[in-house]
């Protein structure tokens, strides 16, 4: 007997085709997840259910939830199935709680509004709820208010408005992709135990094939708005149906084929490197905090060495990146390219910072919309003496853009006119036209789909043939800097706790915060290469 | 909407136009007195009436768009010319000893209403048109430093200015290639917002004696002259006041219409 | 802990923090204070012409004129008089009007009982039009409801208010007698009285500043609709309405505080002006009759009264940000 069940659900808005005949059904005590790439439908699929659709949206079809249809039910029904039958937990912990009503009150909200109990059990019951999720009442008393927590207790305090009244089914839109990886396995052990204890039905929207593989009964692979392949999961990972699926997982274990690394001799020496930063006064009269976002930092990069540096979010390697290619004056330390310092007497040092060039995260926010892309790759050439010109220019320009995959004539292109991916591929050719002797990742492929990501990681791979890179890689992602790189870095509060040759630091881990680390993350199971 | 943008620039530019046209000509010459014609309501003749003195009204509220617009018009110049690069300043050092001097002198110019300022230049220069032009001045510098600040602080953020900068370029050039040109679009409407306000607070600087003095014809003088015979002839006082409005809704009509056709995410401050 | 005197460790960290921000918001209105009395000061000081010789008129003896300049406090150094000026201000001394040789601070209390109930009875008024106005525009959004409130604000923005106030003494006190076309009945004949003499003034300063005031709860409260935790709100089972009125509205406020905070300085100039169409006898008439009689210490006096209401005003509204949104209270 099934909890949910969706018929031929098709959806369009404003005219606009976006779910096609998507059908699935979830049992009582089942986690059913939905994946599939950005553009897929699976988070559509989610709001159908809850019908919190934007305006101009038509659905055709069928969605049963325990014996009421729910495409048919009035928006007085509605409000009374959601948050009692049905709970949501959203994306983004930070801004999914309203930052002026203390965390009880919201959680209470959930209670009252449903008109469930009287205020002062619901009082008791949100205490309860809260210290189920992990909120204890000591450290967190319901008067607090969200900007007091971290993105993982946010997330949290979410989930306990979601379960406060033991909804018989949850839905998850993507709930942790916008967290670290140790704080997204204690969230998944959570939702995990919920689901088993409470016996609740669960709906989980992620993009992350080895989250879907570690937590879900049955897997439903969507791609533009249609189901392409659903099965339970251990059916599902023994024998994928579809080419889709199997692109999908192929691309996300995507291992690329680094050429060997020339002899060593240092480029980049990071120096005992410290970085402070005020604080905003808390007191009037007394002298601002100082905060040190870099403990001490020292390692060195080879020529063509391939280095990567990992840590969770807030771990200082924003802070060193920018050190590193000299936006920011360090306090203590000295970092050398190539003997040279590259902030010398409190100003940067413009001959050093030729030799190095960075890729951002962002494929929409690195680029200034209004230039076409010849200016915008040929900024680097401001670092020069003399610039290319003319007919220079023009090879230099097409070269890059040769290099990096896209053809010579997209440079009258304006930046809005590439996919994400495509843009990816304009920042490394912005970052090589200038042929610098380091290059900065700064967490260049978070933002890509899967499939995009694999074949940006592959052109990495060749140009490191092609032009002898040295890079630095910066990320969270544990698989991808595994892949991609010879040697590691790991980073946690300011200071790098440990440093080694990739694979041993990954398979023998000498750190315990490592070893969390890499217990966290979750890994898809070995498919055996045959399947992919 | 387009419609807006339309209406307001079909609007606005009616009175840009009828003080354009007052230079060359006029129904009637507007200083020109003629007791047995006076307080007429609007007829064949003079469409739009005659005062107390027996000019024609028509002829001075084409002449008197001419103060209103050149007060409203230089004072955001002025506004944009100091506020501006002021707010690009204060948002390129971000938190900065200069960006808090630039921002708490902003706030104090905010208590100063331009009536005030006003006040203090009339008490210690004397009344006049440029009394008017530099109090409103004045009060617009904060609105474009801040809007400008505002604006300019997300684009620091952008990934796009971290490149620009990995490419060497100063604050200053950045400033000029990067965040000026994407936050132009924000200008011209706020820009429009307060050349619309401009108008109104001439209105009412004229109007209390401490704006354009006679013989320079002003909407709000022609107001404080009407006020006494308001209940004999109500036209006096309607018509530069209709012209005052429609001239404001054409220009905030505008300013919406370019805004949502510039880019509909714009904020624009309307204060 | 600290040494720090500021460090209030007895008091629940709520309250300290909300003490600490008050105290540092305070500090900034004293030095806001302290500059414009000094950029006033310096800015009539300028002005051509000696006081004394001003009062005694062109025929008067040179030791007479002396003897003045000593009696108002004229023959110290311009840092002396500044330091007198301020001093004065602070225990209620404004100085002796050079026209009419009586204290200004009296002069100012009288016509401060008109300004003052002005100034709050427009703001009341607005407030009370404004809100309900733009959260019934924001809640229709693209609806008959919001069009139409819309256009009325579009127009209501355009208005100056002193016509609007010309417009109203013609059809309520002129055509229909409800009120009177002007002067005050003044409050001691009763309260009533007193407000219904302000009421056509209130309303003429209150309905364009409504306009502005609703398109900005309206545009703030769309703002949060589309917020991430509006939708949080919708999935616990709130209604729209609901959501909208128990999750939008206050955090609205926070932008409309800021509007409400920059509208006062504009009631105030815009009190000043209204009160020339209705002959109320208020600040703005003895600042018009000070000038025309270069009186310029009341000139001074009310100019630095005007900017005290509005720094302090602006002050309030800080504090009633931080009662709004918590993040504040500790981010000091």
């Amino acid at each position: 007997m099934s909890l949910l069940t969706i018929q031929n659900l098709s959806l369009s808005i404003h005219g606009t085709p976006i779910l096609n005949n998507v059908s699935l059904s979830i049992a009582p005590g089942e986690i059913h997840a939905v994946t599939g790439e950005s553009g897929s439908g699976k988070s559509m699929t989610a709001f159908t259910v809850m019908q919190l659709l934007p305006n101009g949206t038509k659905t055709t079809g069928q969605v049963t939830l325990d014996g009421t249809d729910i495409l048919a039910a009035s928006e007085d029904t509605m409000c009374t199935i959601r948050g009692n039958d049905v709970g949501m937990i959203f994306q983004e912990p930070m801004t999914a709680l309203n930052p002026v009503k203390t965390i009880g009150d919201q959680v209470m909200e959930t209670i009252l509004i449903h008109k469930a109990m009287s205020p002062k059990d619901a009082e008791t019951r949100a205490r309860d709820v809260l210290d189920r999720v992990g909120l204890p009442a000591d450290r967190f008393p319901l008067s607090r208010y969200p900007h007091e927590l971290s993105g993982g207790q946010r997330q949290r305090v979410v989930i306990a408005m979601a379960i406060a009244l033991r909804p018989k089914l949850l839905i998850a839109d993507e709930p942790t992709t916008a967290l670290d990886v140790t704080t997204q396995a204690q969230i998944l052990d959570l939702l995990k135990g919920l689901v088993a204890e409470e016996g609740m039905g669960m709906l989980m929207i992620t993009h992350d094939l080895a989250v879907v593989a570690d937590m879900a009964h049955t897997i439903t692979v969507m791609r533009q708005g249609q189901v392409v392949e659903s099965a339970p999961t251990q059916a599902l990972l023994a024998d994928m149906q579809h080419d889709y699926t199997k692109m999908l997982f192929a691309a996300s274990t995507h291992q690329v084929d680094l050429p060997d690394k020339p002899a060593p001799s240092p480029l980049l020496e990071v120096q005992n490197v410290s970085r402070d930063y005020r604080l905003p006064r808390t007191q009037l009269f007394a002298p601002p905090g100082v905060f040190r976002a870099v403990k001490n930092v020292s390692f060195t990069i080879e020529k063509g060495e391939r280095l990567g540096l990992v840590g969770e979010s807030g771990c200082g390697k924003s802070t060193l990146t920018r050190a590193i290619l000299g936006l920011e004056e360090v306090q203590e330390g000295q970092i050398l390219l190539d003997g040279e310092p590259v902030f010398s007497g409190h100003k940067p040092n413009l001959a050093v910072r030729r030799k190095m060039q960075v890729v951002f995260q962002d494929p929409f926010g690195s680029f200034n919309p209004r230039h076409r892309v010849d200016r915008l790759i040929t900024e680097p050439f401001h670092l020069l003496p003399n610039p290319p010109k003319g007919l220079k220019r023009e090879e230099a320009i097409a070269e890059a853009l040769i290099a990096v995959g896209l053809a010579p004539s997209d440079a009258r292109k304006y930046i809005h006119e590439f996919s994400g991916g495509q843009r990816q591929r304009i920042a490394i050719a912005r970052a090589l036209i200038i042929r610098p002797e380091l290059i900065l990742f700064d967490e260049a492929v978070s933002a890509l789909d899967v499939s995009v990501r694999a074949q940006i990681l592959d052109l990495l791979a060749d140009l490191c043939r092609q032009y002898d890179l040295t890079y630095l890689f910066i990320s969270h992602d544990l698989s991808v800097v595994r892949s991609v790189t010879d040697r590691v870095l790991v980073m946690k509060s300011g200071e790098i706790v440990e440093q080694g040759v990739t694979e041993q630091v990954f398979t023998n881990p000498a750190h315990p915060y490592t070893r969390d680390l890499i217990a966290a993350a979750p890994v898809l199971p070995d498919l055996g290469r045959g399947a992919a | 909407m387009k419609r807006n943008l339309i209406l307001g620039a079909c609007l606005s530019s009616l009175f840009v136009l009828a003080a354009l046209i007052s230079f060359i000509w006029t129904p009637f010459d507007h200083t020109a007195m003629s007791i047995p014609d006076r307080l007429q309501t609007p007829n064949a003749t003079h469409l739009l009436g005659t005062d107390h003195f027996g000019r024609d009204i028509l002829s001075m509220i084409m002449v008197g768009a001419r103060t209103s617009i050149a007060v409203a018009l230089v004072a955001v110049g002025i506004g944009m010319a100091l506020g501006v690069p002021l707010g690009l300043a204060a948002a390129a050092r971000k938190g900065s000893w200069l960006d808090e001097f630039i921002m708490r002198g902003n706030d104090l110019i905010f208590a100063f209403p331009s009536l005030v300022i006003a006040i203090l230049i009339t008490a210690v220069f004397g009344a006049g048109a440029i009394n008017a032009i530099i109090a409103i001045g004045i009060f617009n510098i904060p609105v474009f430093a801040r809007i400008t600040r505002g604006a300019a602080l997300s684009l620091w953020e952008r990934e796009f200015i971290m490149a620009a900068r990995v490419a060497g370029k100063s604050a200053a050039r950045i400033s000029a290639e990067h965040i000026l040109p994407n936050v132009a679009n924000l200008l011209i409407v706020q820009g429009t917002i307060q050349f619309s306000l401009g108008i109104l607070a001439e209105a009412g600087l004229s109007y209390v004696g401490l704006g354009a003095q006679p013989p320079t014809p002003s909407w709000g003088r022609m107001l404080a002259d009407a006020q006494t015979m308001v209940s004999l002839a109500p036209h006096l006082a309607l018509m530069p006041g209709v012209a005052i409005i429609l001239t404001v809704l054409g220009l905030n009509l505008m300013g919406d219409g370019l805004r949502d056709y510039l880019d509909p995410r714009l904020r624009v401050q309307r204060t | 802990m600290s040494r720090n005197i500021w460090t209030l460790p007895q008091l629940p960290p709520n309250v300290a923090a909300m003490l600490r921000y008050a105290l540092k918001r305070l500090l900034s209105l004293i030095i806001s204070l302290a500059i414009a009395s000094l950029i006033i000061f310096f800015v009539i000081e300028v002005a051509p012409g000696d006081p004394a010789q001003f009062m005694l008129g062109l025929n008067a003896q040179p030791d007479t004129v002396a003897a003045l300049r000593a009696e108002l406090g004229l023959d110290v150094p311009k840092w002396e008089r500044y330091l007198n000026w301020v001093g004065g201000m602070l225990t209620g001394d404004f100085g002796t009007s050079y026209t009419y040789r009586t204290p200004v601070a009296e002069m100012i209390a009288d016509r401060l009982w008109v300004s003052l109930p002005l100034a709050l009875y427009a703001l009341t008024l607005s407030t009370l039009i404004a809100f309900p106005a733009g959260i019934y525009a924001a809640a229709r959004r693209g609806r008959a409801g919001d069009v139409t409130v819309m256009g009325a604000t579009q127009l209501g923005v355009a208005i100056p208010n002193f016509w609007f106030a010309m417009m109203l003494v013609l059809i309520f006190a002129i055509n229909l007698r409800w009120f009177s076309a002007g002067g005050f009945a003044g409050w001691d004949k009763g309260l009533w009285t007193g407000l219904h003499s302000l009421t056509l003034p209130a309303i003429a300063l209150a309905l364009p500043q409504a306009a502005i005031l609703a398109r900005v709860m309206r545009s703030s409260l769309l703002d949060i609709l589309g917020e991430d935790f509006m939708r949080t709100a919708r999935a616990k089972g709130l209604s729209r309405r609901q959501a909208l009125w128990r999750h939008g509205v206050r955090n609205a406020l926070i932008p409309v505080l800021t509007i409400i905070g920059l509208q006062f300085a504009f009631l105030i100039a815009g009190g000043i002006i209204i009160e020339q169409v209705f002959y109320l006898p208020g600040l703005g008439r003895l600042i018009f009759q000070s000038i025309s009689s270069r009186d310029l210490i009341v000139v001074e006096s009310v100019v630095m009264l005007l900017v005290f209401a509005v720094i302090v005003v602006n002050f309030l509204v800080d504090l009633a940000y931080a009662a709004v949104d918590p993040r504040l209270r500790s981010r000091t």
